[in-house]
C-alpha cells in the first residue's frame, strides 16, 4: 500500500440478489484529505462506504484501510477507525455522557469524553436523554462517538441529512476541525453543495458506477468550462460587441437583457472591459458559474435532485 | 477482567438504568404481576373463606390452586412478559439502527443480547421475590416453599423461554408485529401446558403438542419445586429447558437479523 493512501479500493463490486449496488468502483483515499463519495440516493455511496468499514464483504474487488483488510481484521481496523452510520440511533434514555463512556470503554485508549462534548458543543446537553435531543445534536453526538477512540480515519455517512441549514453549516465546521488535527475523513453526500464545500477531492458514483474522481474545482473545468455572464443595459449596440468578443460562444438577448456564454474565465474579464470601454449604463451584471450540479448533469445527462 | 465480560458489566449496568426510566418498564414488569398476583389470591381466598386459607390447608380445589397453581401461573406470567419484552426490545434496537450502530464497535454481537437477558432475569427474580413478600402480607396462605430453589427453577425456565424469544426477534421485521406475534406464539402454550389441566387429560393429538412445548417442562418443573419435590425427580424437565435453549440459541444465531 502506497504510505500516503489511507484508503485503497479496487475493483469492488456488491449484487443484492439480482440488483447490483456497486459495479467495479475503484478509488484511493490519500491521508489528511476530506474525500467525498457522492451521487444521488442508491447511487452505491452506502454500500461502498460500508464494504471499506467492514461492515459488508464486497462479491469480488480488493479494499485495504490502514494497511488493513477490512474483513479479516476487522477486529484491529474497529480500532483506528471512526464510524457514523447513516440513520442509527441509540437507545431512547441514554444519557449523552452515558453513551460516550460506554464507547469509551469499548476501546483500550479512548480521547477524553469531556473535551469531545465540549468541542462538540454538547457539555451542556450531559444529562440529556438520545430521544430529547435535536437532529443536530444528535448528529454530534454520533461525530463524538465515532472520534472517541482517536480515530486515524472517520467515515461519515450522509451525516447532514434531515437538517437545517444552520445545522448543516456548523457540522461542516466540526469535520474541518476533524482533517485540521490531521485525521482523514471520508464522507458520503448526495448534496453537492456539501460536498463543494466540505470535500478536497470527491468521486461522482452514478448507477453503481464511479463517474469520476477529482478536486471539484477541477471537475468542474474538466467537464463545464462554460460560464454565463448576465448583463442588463439600454445600450443599443451592446449585443453586437458582446458577440463580436472571441471568448464568446453565443449571446441570447431581449434588447435590454444579454446572457453571454462563453468559455474560461478570460470571458468575464472580456465582459467587463467592453462595458467599460463604450462606457455603457449597466443596471444588473451578473456571473454564473456551473458547479458540481452542472457536472453532474453533464456526466449523466440526468438531474441529481431527480 | 476479559474484555467481553468488561463490556457485559457495563452494558448491562447501562441497561438497567435505561429500563428503569421507561414509564411502563417497571410498572408493567414488576407491579403489575403483583398487584395481579395479590388480587387474584383475595378472589381465590374469599371464595373459599378465611378459616379455611389460614387453616390446614385441607380444603378442596380452591385452596389447592391458591397453594401450588397460583404461584406457579404467576411465575410463567412473569417469564412469558419478560420474553414478550425481550423481543420488543430487540425488535426497536433493529428498527432504530441501534444494533447496527453497536454492531460497528467493538463490542460483540453475543454481549448485546446477553446483557438484555440478564437484565430481564434480574427483573424475573425482582419480581418474584416481590411477590413473596405481597403474598405473605396479604394472604397468609401457609407455604413452605423452598423459595431459593423456586428462584433458580424460574430462572432456568425464563432463560429457556428467552431462547424462544430470539427466535421470534429474529424474523419479526418490526416492533409493531413484535409484541402481538409473540403473544400470539407464547400465550396459547399455557392452556396446553398442563398449568389448568394435566396434559395426559387433554385430546391425544394436543397432548403430543403439549408434549412437544417448553412451557410444559417448565410447568411441571415449577410445579415440583414448589411442593417441594428434588429437583433429582424433574432433571427430564431441567433437561427439556436446556435442549429448547441449545437448539432456539441455534436457529437464532442462524436467522439472527441485525438490521
Amino acid at each position: 500500500m502506497h504510505p500516503d493512501h489511507v484508503v485503497e479500493v479496487d475493483g469492488i463490486r456488491k449484487a443484492y440478489g439480482r440488483t447490483v449496488a456497486v459495479a467495479d468502483v475503484t478509488f484511493t483515499v490519500r491521508r489528511g484529505e476530506i474525500f467525498g463519495l457522492i451521487g444521488p440516493n442508491g447511487a452505491g455511496k452506502t454500500t461502498t462506504l460500508e464494504c471499506v468499514e467492514g461492515l459488508r464483504a464486497p462479491d469480488a474487488g480488493r479494499i485495504e484501510v490502514l494497511g488493513l483488510d477490512p474483513i479479516r481484521d476487522r477486529r484491529a481496523l474497529q480500532l483506528r477507525i471512526g464510524v457514523q452510520l447513516q440513520e442509527a440511533q441509540l437507545q431512547k434514555r441514554i444519557k449523552v455522557w452515558e453513551a460516550v463512556a460506554f464507547w469509551q470503554s469499548l476501546y483500550p485508549d479512548p480521547a477524553d469524553g469531556d473535551g469531545l462534548l465540549r468541542q462538540l458543543g454538547l457539555d451542556e446537553k450531559r444529562n440529556a436523554w438520545f430521544m430529547t435531543l435535536s437532529g443536530g445534536q444528535k448528529q454530534r453526538l454520533f461525530i463524538a462517538l465515532a472520534l472517541v477512540n482517536d480515530p486515524e480515519v472517520v467515515f461519515l455517512d450522509e451525516l447532514t441529512t434531515g437538517l437545517d441549514p444552520q445545522a448543516r453549516r456548523a457540522i461542516w465546521d466540526l469535520v474541518r476541525d476533524i482533517r485540521e488535527r490531521g485525521k482523514t475523513v471520508v464522507l458520503t453526500t448526495h448534496l453537492m453543495e456539501e460536498a463543494e464545500r466540505l470535500c478536497d477531492r470527491v468521486a461522482i458514483l452514478d448507477r453503481a458506477r464511479i463517474v469520476d474522481i477529482d478536486t471539484p474545482a477541477a471537475l468542474v473545468e474538466r467537464h463545464c468550462p462554460q460560464r454565463t455572464v448576465v448583463v442588463a443595459t439600454d445600450s443599443g449596440s451592446a449585443a453586437e460587441r458582446f458577440r463580436a468578443l472571441p471568448t464568446t460562444t453565443s449571446v441570447r438577448s431581449d434588447g435590454h437583457r444579454h446572457e453571454i456564454a462563453g468559455r474560461g474565465d478570460a470571458l468575464v474579464t472580456d465582459v467587463i472591459r467592453t462595458i467599460s470601454a463604450h462606457g455603457m449604463p449597466v443596471s444588473e451584471f451578473r456571473t454564473e458559474l456551473p458547479n458540481l450540479e452542472d457536472v453532474f448533469l453533464t456526466l449523466t445527462g440526468r438531474s441529481i435532485r431527480a | 477482567m476479559p474484555t467481553s465480560l468488561r463490556h457485559l458489566a457495563h452494558l448491562t449496568w447501562l441497561e438497567t438504568k435505561i429500563f428503569v426510566r421507561e414509564p411502563l418498564g417497571v410498572i408493567g414488569s414488576v407491579a403489575v404481576p403483583v398487584l395481579l398476583f395479590v388480587v387474584v389470591g383475595r378472589i381465590a381466598a374469599g371464595s373459599v373463606g378465611a378459616p379455611d386459607v389460614a387453616g390446614s390447608g385441607d380444603g378442596p380445589g380452591t385452596t389447592a390452586f391458591l397453594r401450588a397453581d397460583l404461584p406457579v401461573f404467576a411465575a410463567i406470567l412473569i417469564a412469558l412478559s419478560a420474553v414478550l419484552s425481550l423481543v420488543t426490545i430487540i425488535a426497536l434496537y433493529r428498527e432504530g439502527g441501534i444494533l447496527r450502530r453497536l454492531r460497528a464497535t467493538p463490542v460483540r454481537p453475543p454481549t448485546i443480547l446477553l446483557a438484555h437477558v440478564l437484565v430481564k432475569l434480574m427483573f424475573t427474580a425482582a419480581t418474584l421475590a416481590l411477590m413473596v413478600l405481597a403474598g405473605r402480607r396479604f394472604y397468609p396462605v401457609d407455604v413452605d416453599a423452598p423459595l431459593v430453589s423456586f428462584t433458580l427453577a424460574l430462572v432456568l425456565a425464563t432463560w429457556s423461554l428467552l431462547s424462544i424469544g430470539f427466535v421470534i426477534a429474529s424474523v419479526v421485521p418490526t416492533a409493531r408485529f413484535a409484541q402481538p406475534l409473540g403473544a400470539l406464539i407464547l400465550y396459547p402454550m399455557i392452556p396446553l401446558s398442563g398449568l389448568f389441566a394435566p396434559i395426559d387429560m387433554l385430546p391425544p393429538a394436543l397432548e403430543t403438542l403439549a408434549r412437544l412445548l417448553p412451557l410444559t417442562y417448565a410447568v411441571s418443573l415449577l410445579r415440583g419445586i414448589w411442593t417441594g419435590e428434588p429437583w433429582l425427580a424433574h432433571a427430564g424437565d431441567v433437561a427439556a429447558l436446556g435442549a429448547v435453549f441449545a437448539v432456539a440459541t441455534a436457529i437464532a444465531s442462524r436467522v439472527f437479523r441485525w438490521e
